[in-house]
């Protein structure tokens, strides 16, 4: 499986781990791609579970895009990914999978990146007139905004988030596991110079 | 330019319906009483379940998996402690993975004992909703017994289970799962040939085999479509591999035969856990690693490094080498997987939840499309909808 998966056009990187194939694709022969996942006899990825982002804020092409594809007949799952920019956007594979619709609209709000031709790509989780995607590391955990019910004014009104306690995030990581245990000048026991 | 006269209504269904399972918005384009279009808005119970994981340590994290599908919470711990174990490397010993086939199968069971009887209530009867809640109330005591919650157990850990199950607790099981076969039995009399149940039921809401693939279903709604697919016997995990069990499929894919799936998945799950009852034996409940697991109370009492390991451990918990993963577990909606990303500390990088209802939700439109209006309540809650998992 994994030569076949080699040939395909704008497949980068196969690895396999723990019976999970781990490919890296290019974004813009994506189309290509998952037709030929799903359509290969030999293959035939036929069953989207799910489309999700990583957001890495230091690197220059900040998002991880993850789709995991399983095959029924194959008894095999694979996780594709590709790597976008901020304000890049991508195709998308709703003519493809069909449940990529809600998958790619998460993606949208969460993250904030765009797919082209999605037949209707509108926030999902979040509320109404909502600001901002929440799973980007910049995003402040408690967000910025909370509602309450204003008895004046008989409705539920959004206020900036007041905290009554400021947010903590400790900092555990202390010398316990992680410190390497190493003396300064015991690289030159080594006996190289 | 032609005028077009539109003759439909549009309704708006919930957020706060009985029969929305929750807090469900559907948009309903009515043509008279038939749907032409059902355009369900979710979100209303979205708490940022994967931004806080992103906050917590991997033990802070299993918690909030018994909060997204409220109705089987140890299943989705059961997810999120392989996706841990798989990333850490570690082998959970045979007791543990025992213990957590017999708990995975009493949640799949308390799920279906508490769909069944909704579904029925949605489309009429009552009583399957009194009686399911007495034997479901039975089958909570074994929850709290091992974990002392009824609910949210956090009782399947990253390394194994929290703890032993209490003396006496298997001939305790055997018993009582002598008894509930019995209980199906009635459940099924009064439902199965039950006439409302079968004219609200069969043929409406009809998912084919290759619609089931393309939208992503799974569980239940897949194998009612007649697809024997099933990950505890396609990709089995923990002691799944070393019980027997029969798939149950459908026929036609109807609301009827999910029904129908149900109720033998019920059987199908007592003989796995009087399987697993019977091969159990006794030793490790969890990996001996003091670096994962905590260690014993009375340890802590006397050794200085026991302490300092439980100290480390509910601090600044254990570190996870760097990597992703995807695991997913059978529960009992259908596929419920954790795509997990360390970056080497010790709280996950990234924990993504894929939640199986939320893949059954978005088929509604195309499954209630050109049925009648009562029709989606039956449908619904065919699709077994919480949205604890679904807006997450």
């Amino acid at each position: 499986m994994i030569k076949i998966l080699t040939k395909i056009d704008g497949i980068n990187n196969v690895l396999e781990n723990n019976n999970l194939l781990e490919i890296e694709f290019e974004k813009n022969n994506i189309i290509k791609i998952f037709n030929e996942l799903k359509d290969n006899t030999e293959l035939n990825f036929n069953q989207l579970l799910d489309i999700t982002a990583v957001d890495y804020p230091s690197r220059e092409f900040r998002f991880d895009l993850i789709y995991i594809l399983q095959s029924l007949t194959k008894n095999k799952k694979i996780i594709l990914k590709t790597f976008i920019k901020e304000n890049e956007n991508i195709e998308s594979i709703t003519n493809i999978h069909k449940s990529a619709d809600w998958y790619e609209r998460e993606c949208y709000d969460l993250f904030g990146i765009e797919f082209i031709n999605h037949p209707d790509l509108r926030r999902i989780m979040t509320d109404y007139n909502f600001e901002g995607y929440p799973l980007r590391k910049d995003f402040p955990l408690t967000g910025h905004t909370e509602v309450r019910y204003d008895d004046l004014e008989k409705k539920v009104i959004y206020e900036p988030v007041k905290l009554t306690q400021e947010f903590r995030n400790f900092d555990s990581e202390s010398p316990w596991e992680g410190m390497e245990n190493k003396l300064f000048g015991d690289e030159k026991s080594t006996g190289e110079n | 330019m032609k005028e077009v006269e539109l003759n439909t209504t549009t309704i708006n269904f919930g957020p706060q319906h009985p029969a929305a399972h929750g807090v469900l918005r559907l948009v309903v384009e009515l043509e008279g009483e038939v749907v032409q279009r059902a355009e369900p808005h979710i979100g209303l119970l979205h708490r940022g379940t994967e931004k806080l994981i992103e906050y917590k340590t991997y033990l802070q994290a299993v918690p909030y998996f018994d909060r997204l599908d409220y109705v089987s919470p140890m299943c989705q711990e059961h997810a999120f402690a392989l996706a841990t174990e798989n990333l850490l490397g570690i082998n959970v010993p045979e007791r543990a993975k025992y213990i957590r086939v017999i708990f995975a199968e009493i949640t799949r069971i308390l799920n279906h004992l508490l769909n069944i009887p909704a579904y029925a209530a949605d489309i009429g009867a009552v009583t399957p909703f009194l009686w399911c809640f007495e034997e479901r109330e039975k089958l909570l005591e074994f929850h709290e017994a091992v974990s002392g919650a009824r609910f949210h157990a956090a009782y399947f850990r990253p390394g194994g289970v929290h703890q032993d199950m209490p003396e006496g607790m298997e001939e305790k099981l055997f018993d009582h799962f002598k008894t509930l076969p019995k209980f199906i039995d009635d459940l099924e009399s009064l439902l199965t040939n039950n006439r409302i149940l079968r004219q609200r039921s069969v043929d409406i809401g009809i998912i084919s085999k290759s619609e089931a693939i393309e939208w992503g279903c799974s569980g239940p709604v897949l194998r009612s479509a007649g697809i024997a697919w099933d990950l505890r016997r396609s990709q089995p995990y923990d002691a799944y591999d070393k019980v027997d069990f029969d798939v149950p499929v459908g026929k036609k894919g109807d609301c009827f035969d999910r029904y129908l799936v149900r109720i033998e998945e019920m059987r199908q799950s007592i003989s796995i856990i009087n399987q697993c009852l019977n091969k159990i034996k006794s030793g490790p409940i969890s990996i001996e690693d003091n670096k994962i697991t905590p260690p014993k109370r009375n340890q802590m009492k006397k050794s200085m490094e026991a302490l300092i390991h439980h100290f480390k451990l509910f601090t600044e918990g254990y570190r996870v080498p760097a990597g992703q993963v995807y695991s997913a577990v059978e529960a009992p909606k259908g596929e419920f997987g954790v795509y997990l990303v360390s970056d080497g500390s010790s709280k996950p990088y990234r924990c993504k939840i894929r939640a199986p209802g939320f893949a059954h939700l978005q088929t509604l439109d195309h499954l209630s499309k050109g049925h009648l209006m009562a029709d989606i309540a039956a449908i619904l809650g065919s699709l077994d909808i919480v949205f604890g998992e679904i807006d997450r």
